[in-house]
C-alpha cells in the first residue's frame, strides 16, 4: 500500500459550545481520493479546513508525511494542547491545497497573474518559471485562452477552474475540494467536475466534499459519510453509496433522489 | 469710513510669509508622511488576535480623536519632555503632536479599508501558503488603497489646516508668520488676508484632486 501522506488523529473541532468534529481518525495515502458527504452542518467544511488550518484544530494532531504539525504544549495544569506558528502553517499550505465553494479568486489579478501569485510570492521564482509552470496548469483546466481576462469576465465555472489551476501550480500533495461545484449554474457544474476528473485520472491525492454523488461514486477510491461529527459510515463508493449498512446512511441518500450512477 | 488698503506691507514682507509657507508645507508633510505610517501599524493593532493589542489600539485612536488638537500639541511641547526628559524643539513637538493626531484618523480609514476586503480573499491567498504580511501587501491592499484615496485626502487637507495650530508653539510657520507682522505693522487686515489667501491655494488643489477622486470612484465603482 502506497504511503500515509496526511493523517489526523483525534482531531476534535468545538466552536464555543459546539461540538463539530468529535474524533476524526483519517488516513490518506498517495493517490486516494475520498469523497466527503453528509447533511449540511455536518461538518465536511470544518473538516477539510482542518486539514489544511484555516481552522485551528481544538484537539488532536493532523500528521504529514507522519510528521505532526505544530508543536506540543505542556500547560501548569497537565493539559497538553499544540501551538502552531505562522511559519509552520504557511509551509503546511503549501503542500495541501484547497479550492474553495466560492473560488475566492483575487479581483485585481488576471487569470495568469491569479495562478502565478502564490508561485512569486510564495515560493519565489522567477517570472519566466513561475509564468511557465500557471500556464502548464491553465492548460490542464482548459483555459489558456483566456490568461488576460479579469476574473470577474469569467463565467463561474471558468472561475473555479482557474482556482483549481491557481491551487495545482503549487504542486500540493494532497488537493482539497469544498463543495467546488455547489455555487455553479447547473449548466457549468460538467466542465468543472471534468477538470477534477483530469485530476484524478493523473493520480493527485484528492479530498473532496460533494453532493455530486453521482461524480463522487465514479471517481473516488473511498467515501465517507460525515454524521454527529464522526464518520458514520466509510468505505468503497459501492459499499458506501450502492449497499449502506447504516439506517443513517440510507436516509441521506434517500434525500438525494437525483442521484443516479 | 473708507479703509485704506496698504499692500505694499504685503509685498514688503512676502519673502517672510513665504519662508512661513516653506515651514508649514514641511511640517504638513513629514505629518502626513508619519501619521499614514503609524496610522497603518495601529490599524494592524486594531485588528490583531491579541484583545490587549485590540484594546490599546482602540484606546490610542479614541484618545487622538476625542481630544481637541491644540491641547495635543502643547501636551507634546510642555508636558512630553517632562516624562522623555528632553527638550523638544517646538518643530519636533508639532510634527510629533501632528503626525499622532493624524494617525488616529488614519488608522481608521485603513482598517475600513481593509475590513471591507471579504475574508475569502485573506482565505484563498492564505490557502496558498502566503504569509500575512504577503496577503495585506498583495491582496488586501491593492484592493482598497484606491477606495481609501479619498478619505486620504480629505484627511491631509485637514492636517493641512490643523498645521496653524503650531502657530502657539512658535513654530515659525505662516500662520506664525502672519501673526507676527500683523501686530509688528498693525495691518492684520491686508496680512492676514494674504495669509488665507496663500492657505486657500495650497489646499485648495487637494480638495479639487479629493471631489475629483470621489466623482471618479463614484463612477467605476
Ligand atoms: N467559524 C465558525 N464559527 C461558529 N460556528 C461555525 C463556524 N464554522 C462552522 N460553524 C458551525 O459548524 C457546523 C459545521 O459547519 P460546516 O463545517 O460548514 O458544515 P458543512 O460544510 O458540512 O455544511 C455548523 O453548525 C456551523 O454553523
Ligand atoms: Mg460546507
Amino acid at each position: 500500500m502506497a504511503d500515509i501522506v496526511l493523517e489526523t488523529r483525534g482531531l476534535c473541532k468545538r466552536f464555543g459550545p459546539i461540538e463539530v468534529l468529535r474524533g476524526i481518525d483519517l488516513q490518506v495515502r498517495a493517490g486516494e481520493r475520498i469523497a466527503i458527504i453528509g447533511g449540511s452542518g455536518s461538518g465536511k467544511s470544518t473538516l477539510l479546513r482542518c486539514l489544511n488550518f484555516m481552522e485551528t484544530p481544538s484537539e488532536g494532531e493532523v500528521l504529514l508525511d507522519g510528521v505532526p504539525i505544530g508543536a506540543p504544549r505542556r500547560h501548569r495544569d497537565g493539559r497538553v494542547t499544540t501551538a502552531y506558528s505562522p511559519a509552520a502553517l504557511c509551509r503546511v499550505r503549501q503542500r495541501v491545497g484547497m479550492v474553495f465553494q466560492q473560488f475566492n479568486l483575487f479581483p485585481h489579478m488576471t487569470v495568469i497573474e491569479n495562478v502565478m501569485e502564490g508561485l512569486r510570492t510564495v515560493k519565489r521564482l522567477p517570472r519566466a518559471e513561475a509564468r511557465g509552470k500557471a500556464l502548464a496548469q491553465l492548460h490542464r483546466v482548459g483555459l489558456a485562452e483566456k490568461l488576460d481576462a479579469y476574473p470577474a469576465r469569467l463565467s463561474g465555472g471558468q472561475q473555479q477552474r482557474v482556482a483549481i489551476a491557481r491551487a495545482l501550480a503549487m504542486e500540493p500533495e494532497v488537493m482539497l475540494f469544498d463543495e467546488p461545484t455547489s455555487s455553479l449554474d447547473p449548466e457549468l457544474v460538467g466542465e468543472v467536475l471534468r477538470s477534477i476528473r483530469t485530476l484524478a485520472e493523473d493520480g493527485t491525492t484528492m479530498l473532496l466534499v460533494t453532493h455530486e454523488l453521482g461524480f463522487a461514486f465514479h471517481v473516488a477510491t473511498r467515501v465517507i459519510f460525515l454524521a454527529d461529527g464522526v464518520f458514520h459510515e466509510t468505505g468503497t463508493p459501492d459499499a458506501v453509496l450502492r449497499h449502506p449498512q447504516r439506517e443513517r446512511t440510507r436516509a441521506f441518500l434517500a434525500s438525494h433522489a437525483e442521484f443516479t450512477f | 469710513m473708507a479703509y485704506e488698503w496698504d499692500f505694499a506691507i504685503v509685498l514688503e514682507n512676502l519673502p517672510v510669509l513665504l519662508r512661513g509657507l516653506g515651514v508649514m508645507l514641511q511640517l504638513w508633510l513629514s505629518a502626513l508622511a508619519f501619521g499614514l505610517a503609524a496610522g497603518f501599524v495601529i490599524a494592524l493593532g486594531r485588528m490583531a488576535a491579541a484583545a490587549p493589542l485590540r484594546l490599546l489600539a482602540r484606546c490610542y485612536v479614541e484618545l487622538f480623536r476625542n481630544t481637541p488638537a491644540l491641547i495635543q500639541l502643547i501636551w507634546f511641547y510642555y508636558a512630553f519632555p517632562i516624562v522623555i526628559g528632553v527638550q523638544l524643539t517646538p518643530f519636533a513637538a508639532a510634527v510629533i503632536g501632528l503626525s499622532l493626531n493624524t494617525s488616529a484618523y488614519a488608522a481608521e480609514i485603513f482598517r475600513g479599508g481593509m475590513q471591507a476586503v471579504p475574508r475569502g480573499q485573506w482565505e484563498g491567498a492564505s490557502a496558498l501558503g502566503m504569509t500575512h504580511a504577503a496577503v495585506l501587501r498583495r491582496v488586501v491592499l491593492p484592493q482598497v488603497l484606491r477606495l481609501m484615496l479619498p478619505a486620504f485626502t480629505n484627511r491631509a487637507i485637514e492636517l493641512a489646516k490643523t498645521t496653524s495650530l503650531a502657530s502657539v508653539l512658535a513654530v515659525q510657520e505662516l500662520m506664525y508668520q502672519g501673526r507676527l507682522l500683523s501686530a509688528t505693522y498693525y495691518r492684520p487686515m491686508e496680512i492676514l488676508t494674504t495669509v488665507a489667501l496663500i492657505y486657500f491655494m495650497v489646499i485648495w488643489p487637494g480638495s479639487l484632486l479629493s471631489a475629483w477622486l470621489e466623482r471618479r470612484l463614484a463612477r467605476h465603482g
